[in-house]
């Protein structure tokens, strides 16, 4: 990273907390910020926040490994969450999972080269009643088919092209 | 939402207003005398732990809305949440009357985050209408609530989890006692309320508890909401008094002709045909008021697979019979799919899985083998000498 | 008596929550209220809050543990102690669980003892590992509840292969996570006892594992190698890098002279090796084994550490004379500088204050530096042919020694550094009955040594130690006259951090050691010495706050600082297990040893005077004690890239 990226995370960091509070209470909605704008929380935030909020690094590395959305590894504009739990399951998860990742060309828990898609599973998230199920970023999409997954991946490519960076503009049909 | 006519016909601020009237006593008598048990599963008495939380002493205390629901099949948090957003704030806020509480906290699951904009406009209505802030209904009570996201674990539905989290750590249950009625959120009094349990608490304090108590058994008074899903006609959110027969509820929803259902999540029971008659209450079958029928095609081995995989990726891994307890029924089911597992190996696992009931720290580790053994109990037939993974070396 | 930082809270309250107002709960004690409980049947009456496994030990029964440890807070994690609480539906963790109404606890039927199988046959299903190949072979509490659960076949499989790859990237400190049985009290002896963090669980579920900050080898992380986390780890996922093997091919060398010096604390402790209770120093017995095991002349690491005080005992009249009589500015107050896990501490976490470090170097490295020179000399040995080895209760002492700049002797001061643990098992191994050796002395030219050296070992010493010194160098009268048999008792004890002043009313003339550096100790009369000891890093964590905040440890003149809990009687490399009572113990071995002492203070060391006389010439923070005794320090921060 570069000197000054490094020096406006840590800036952003340090505003965050003066807002939120210099303890372990402001430690979840600070990786939770700093993860959705960078897709990630590397090495270097997590020391930031440690010092921040009075904490050792490696306890925010512990904490952020415990959470599915949170954790090191770098993410892609786009984290694609399929439902994996019982009742998607039984709608037909299975194949939606293999359409989307024949047209991704990665597998569940990669991301792919360009760093515009992560494919995750998910554990149930509350709409087994229109399941397969599935989250793009915070959006839901019910009743996923196989078919219906290309053009939500297409859609995403769209909005990618105009907003590169900004998560919080993304509106997805 | 026309399926839950008792939620729409609230005018939210009236049982507000009343709880405002009303003195603390009074007000938990109410909800006491209603009957009403949390409707996150465990179906502890609001009313008694209430009580607990405003005879504690402390220079704060918290309300904590728990809507992390994760529970596979369960999805009637989030329409009473995108729905009845105002009832469930009133409920918070009757209860931070109650014990005594300043802060309202709503956890609100991750996969959730598409209603953090609603209902951030709905906490900003209810400010701007005085029924939130400061004075709240130019009476002495303050009380304000704001919203924290989960980040993707299913056991911080476990309320003390759950505090881990709101307080920065690991989502791993605490130690119980101390409960959080006496030692929360940073250490002060904290109730933890089930959403439905909130919203609920917001209409008894409108209607009065013998509204409440006019439907459901003795000990299980009042409608329940049910999320329903699998192999049904009609999945969706419900409203049954509680107390209706397995068998009954399968005939509202277009479930009837299931081999089973899985009552309470993947946490709950199997409940065989052979069993549809039993009612669904605390004293019977207890429910979180996950609903999730499996017709014949069914075949419970892959049903059970699916919840061992979800519980050993969700279990926290603090304590021994949960961490590696149910990897190892998982990997049972595995052998048994395969059709590599004797029957004293089957045997043992159902030991192991009573013991994981018994000694594992919080009620993931405790219920999770609830699956494993009702279906091994009602199902075992069909499992036996289904495959051949014997090889003649 | 014991370290309130020790006697944790029942509920873990981090640091990071101070500022929140939280108080961790008060002991049961003060609550004041008793109540009636029975276990198994019999009755007992304890403070309400005491929990089952308190009241049952009390009681003589016993109830197996894996994740408790008498040290640290409350996990309930393993769940082995699981009990039956009559009219509770689940089993409840008797480590955890308080007792505040009249309840009945059953310790031992049949649920109880098939639920612990279970939990123990689940801990052996995810454990890579035999015992006969492993260093915790017979001390191994995981091996212990195999054997008293009656394990005889592996119910749920065992691994076949290891799933982890040893780390053995830290000088001091091996990590196998084959091993680990998650109970985590390595993450709370790093985190709350000593406030270091190197070691967090890490993942979730079955995936979760005891990790370095980014998975990262503990060789490359801040890790001040104290060897806590070792001595408070039930199995052998966690243990020492072991050098027996290297000082065993010196020994079998005939070209190599091998010297080894002792320590106090070590000897105070190898006896708990030998099935002997803790508290029986063996010092003289070690002598003899270790020449029986081959090694060519042995030492006391006190006559080192009365070196420490004459040169660390100077440098702070120096800092003294340069702030009262000079009016230079001096960097106060003076912190000590033999505890090596301490001193990486600083420089990682308070880097800033480097130049309060006292240049000394620890008693090891000096003793090291005079054998490859002064010794060398002396008796016509090639100093590259000279092995030194030195046995030490720490395992910091193995990074210290090779840390780049001990090489003042033109070699490397100290070769290998050995933990009371390794030692032992040389010993073992050299089919000797240590406590049955006969006793013997130390050799010539440093058979001579002070109890000023021997209490080093405990939290405090070296504060009285040189105390001794310097009230008696510039007073020029007896501390006997000021403390009662020169015990400074204000010093000792095992409060996380003591602060005691000394005034000194009046001053004596400059004794001859001395005269070179001050004209007169003028400037030292009305002033009052003000001192304090902190023990453990959490501790040193405090003190190092309070000056940030210009509190009152600011204004002390020489504080001691001891990495480990209780000082050097509870270093890393001590025998396992640890806890307040044993180290409790060794203390009193150690002030027992001081008191037989005839000669009780460094000054008086007959060997010291010889040294600065014929070999030092300038005397203390000379200029050849500046090459040889002192040394330098590093600024590491706390930033990893
Ligand atoms: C593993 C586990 C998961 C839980 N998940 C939830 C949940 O998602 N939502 C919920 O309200 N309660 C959940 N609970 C129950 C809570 O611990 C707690 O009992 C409940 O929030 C109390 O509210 P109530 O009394 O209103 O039901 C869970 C419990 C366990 C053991
Ligand atoms: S039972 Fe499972 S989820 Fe609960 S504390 Fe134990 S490991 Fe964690
Ligand atoms: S850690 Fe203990 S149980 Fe494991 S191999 Fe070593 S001695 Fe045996
Ligand atoms: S040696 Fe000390 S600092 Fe290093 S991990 Fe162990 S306890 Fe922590
Ligand atoms: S390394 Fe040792 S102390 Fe740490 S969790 Fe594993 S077994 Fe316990
Ligand atoms: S099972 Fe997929 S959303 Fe509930
Ligand atoms: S010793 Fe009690 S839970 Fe581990």
């Amino acid at each position: 990273m570069l000197m000054t990226e490094r020096d406006r995370v840590a800036g952003e960091i340090k505003n965050l907390a003066d807002r939120l509070g210099h303890n372990r209470t402001a430690l979840m909605p600070i990786l939770q910020e700093v993860k959705a704008k960078y897709h990630r929380v590397d090495s270097y935030a997590m020391q930031v926040i440690a010092d921040e909020l009075g904490i050792h690094p490696v306890e925010v590395y512990s904490t952020s490994s415990f959470y599915a959305f949170l954790g090191d590894r770098p993410q892609g504009k786009f984290v694609i969450r399929l439902c994996r739990t019982i009742s998607c399951d039984m709608e037909g998860k299975n194949r939606v999972a293999r359409q989307l990742e024949n047209d991704l060309g990665i597998a569940f828990g990669e991301t792919t080269r360009d760093g515009k898609f992560t494919l995750e599973w998910a554990n149930c998230m509350g709409m087994c009643d229109q399941g397969p199920a599935m989250l793009v970023n915070d959006k839901v999409f019910t009743k996923v088919t196989p078919e219906r997954v290309h053009a939500i991946l297409e859609d995403c490519r769209k909005v990618f092209g105009q907003h590169a960076t900004e998560r919080k503009e993304v509106h997805l049909a | 939402m026309s399926q839950l006519p008792t939620f729409t016909s609230m005018k939210a601020e009236d049982g507000l207003r009343k709880a405002l009237g009303m003195p603390r006593p009074d007000l938990i008598a109410e909800i006491s005398a209603s009957g009403l048990k949390g409707r996150g599963g465990a179906g502890f008495p609001t009313g008694v732990k209430w009580n607990f939380a405003a005879a504690a002493k402390a220079d704060r205390k918290y309300v904590v809305c728990n809507a992390d629901e994760g529970e596979p099949g369960t999805f009637k948090d989030r329409v009473i949440l995108q729905d009845h957003a105002d009832l469930v704030f009133e409920g918070m806020t009757i209860a931070g009357k109650a014990i005594g509480a300043k802060e309202g906290i709503l956890f609100l699951r991750g996969e959730y985050t598409y209603l953090k904009t609603h209902l951030e406009e709905a906490l900003a209505r209810r400010r701007e209408a005085k029924l939130l802030g400061k004075e709240i209904l130019g009476q002495d009570f303050n009380f304000d609530i704001r919203i924290f996201m989960g980040s993707g674990a299913y056991i911080c539905g476990e309320e003390t989890a759950l505090i881990e989290c709101l307080e920065g750590f690991r989502g791993e249950p605490r130690n119980r006692p101390p409960f959080p009625v006496n030692t929360g959120f940073l250490d002060r009094p904290t109730v933890v309320n089930n959403v439905e349990t909130l919203a609920w608490a917001a209409c008894i304090l409108q209607k009065g508890s013998d509204w409440f108590k006019s439907v459901g058994t003795e000990k299980s008074t009042g409608i329940k909401i049910f999320s329903v899903s699998g192999d049904c006609a009609k999945p969706g959110v419900y409203e049954f008094p509680l107390g209706i027969t397995v068998k009954d509820l399968l005939q509202q929803v277009g479930g009837a002709g299931a081999q089973a259902v899985q009552m309470g999540g993947a946490s709950g029971l199997c409940v065989p045909a052979s069993e549809f008659g039993r009612q669904i209450a605390f004293e019977d079958i207890p429910t979180g008021g996950s609903v999730i029928v499996f017709g014949p095609q069914r075949d419970m081995l892959d049903v059970l697979h699916n919840f061992l995989e979800f519980f050993v990726d969700e279990s926290c891994g603090q304590c021994t019979p949960c961490r590696l307890g149910n990897r190892k029924l998982l990997e049972g089911v595995e052998m048994l799919k395969a059709g590599a597992c004797s029957m004293a190996y089957l045997q043992e696992l159902c030991a192991l899985g009573e013991s994981m009931q018994l000694a594992s720290k919080c009620g993931l580790g405790q219920s999770s083998p609830n699956a494993f053994l009702s279906v091994m109990k009602h199902f075992r037939a069909e499992f036996m000498g289904r495959t051949h993974g014997f090889v003649n070396a | 008596m014991s370290t309130p930082a020790l006697q944790d809270p029942a509920r873990r309250t981090p640091a990071s929550q101070h500022s929140l107002g939280i108080k961790p709960p008060p002991a049961p004690e003060a609550i004041g209220g008793q109540v009636t409980l029975s276990i198994d049947g019999q009755e007992i009456k304890v403070p309400l809050g005491t929990t089952i496994l308190e009241a049952a030990t009390k009681m003589g029964i016993h109830i197996p543990t894996l994740c408790h440890h008498p040290d640290l807070c409350v996990a309930g994690v393993c769940r082995v102690c699981s009990v039956e609480v009559e009219g509770m539906r689940t089993l409840q963790a008797a480590c955890a669980f308080p007792v505040t109404a009249p309840i009945k606890v059953k310790t031992h039927t049949q649920k109880v003892r098939t639920a612990r199988r279970h939990i123990v046959d689940l801990l052996l299903s995810d454990h890579y590992g035999e015992c006969y190949a492993c260093r915790r072979n017979n001390n191994c509490e995981l091996q212990s509840l195999a054997r008293e659960h009656g394990v005889d076949f592996f119910r749920f499989g065992h691994p076949v292969k290891p799933a982890h790859e040893i780390d053995g990237s830290s000088y001091s400190v091996v990590r196998d996570l084959n091993k680990c049985v998650l109970c985590r009290r390595c993450v709370r002896t790093c985190i709350d006892l000593q406030e270091v963090g190197t070691i967090e669980v890490v993942g979730r579920s079955d995936r979760s594992h005891i990790k370095p900050f980014l998975d990262k080898p503990l060789g490359e992380v801040v890790c001040i190698n104290c060897g806590q986390c070792i001595n408070r780890c039930p199995t052998g996922a966690l243990h020492a890098q072991d050098y027996t093997d290297e000082v065993w091919a010196a020994i079998d060398n005939p070209a190599k002279h091998v010297v080894i010096q002792t320590a106090p604390s070590p000897r105070a402790a190898i006896g708990e090796c030998f099935g002997l209770p803790a508290g029986q120093a063996l010092t003289f017995e070690l002598n003899t084994a270790l020449r029986r095991a081959g090694f060519d002349r042995v030492f006391d690491t006190n006559f080192s550490a009365d070196l420490t005080i004459m040169e660390e005992g100077t440098e702070l009249l120096l800092r003294l004379k340069k702030a009262l009589l000079l009016r230079e500015p001096a960097a106060f107050p003076q912190f000590t500088s033999c505890s090596p896990g301490w001193v990486k501490f600083l420089e990682h976490f308070y880097p800033e204050y480097i130049p309060n470090l006292s240049t000394a170097k620890s008693p090891q490295q000096m003793f090291g530096a005079v054998i490859k020179t002064y010794y060398a000399e002396k008796h016509g040995i090639d100093p590259k042919d000279i092995v030194t080895v030195a046995l030490m209760p720490c395992s910091a002492k193995k990074f210290e020694c090779n840390r780049p700049e001990m090489d003042s002797s033109g070699f490397k001061d100290v070769d290998y550094g050995l933990t009371t643990r390794e030692l032992a098992k040389m010993i073992h191994e050299a089919g000797i009955d240590l406590p049955r050796m006969p006793k013997s002395d130390f050799d010539a030219p440093f058979g001579t040594a002070t109890g000023s050296g021997v209490i080093f070992g405990a939290t405090g010493g070296v504060m009285e130690a040189a105390l001794r010194t310097v009230i008696e160098l510039v007073t020029g009268k007896k501390v006997e006259d000021l403390f009662e048999h020169a015990d400074i008792k204000p010093v000792r004890g095992f409060e996380g951090v003591r602060y005691v002043e000394l005034p000194i009313t009046e001053v004596g003339p400059v004794p001859e050691i001395l005269a070179h550096l001050f004209p007169h100790w003028a400037f030292l009369k009305g002033q009052t010495l003000k001192l304090a000891v902190a023990h453990g890093t959490a501790n040193a964590k405090k003190v190092m706050e309070d000056i940030k905040r210009g509190g009152p440890m600011s204004k002390c003149h020489f504080i001691e600082f001891m990495g480990c809990p209780g000082g050097c009687i509870g270093g890393g490399g001590q025998p396992i297990p640890t806890s307040p009572e044993i180290r409790e113990a060794r203390a009193r071995a150690i002030y027992a040893e001081d008191s037989a002492y005839a000669v009780r203070k460094s000054h008086e060391n007959p060997d010291i005077g010889r040294i600065y006389q014929e070999f030092l010439k300038e005397g203390p923070c000379g200029h050849r004690s500046h090459e040889l005794l002192h040394t330098h320090y590093t600024v590491r921060g706390k930033y990893i890239e």
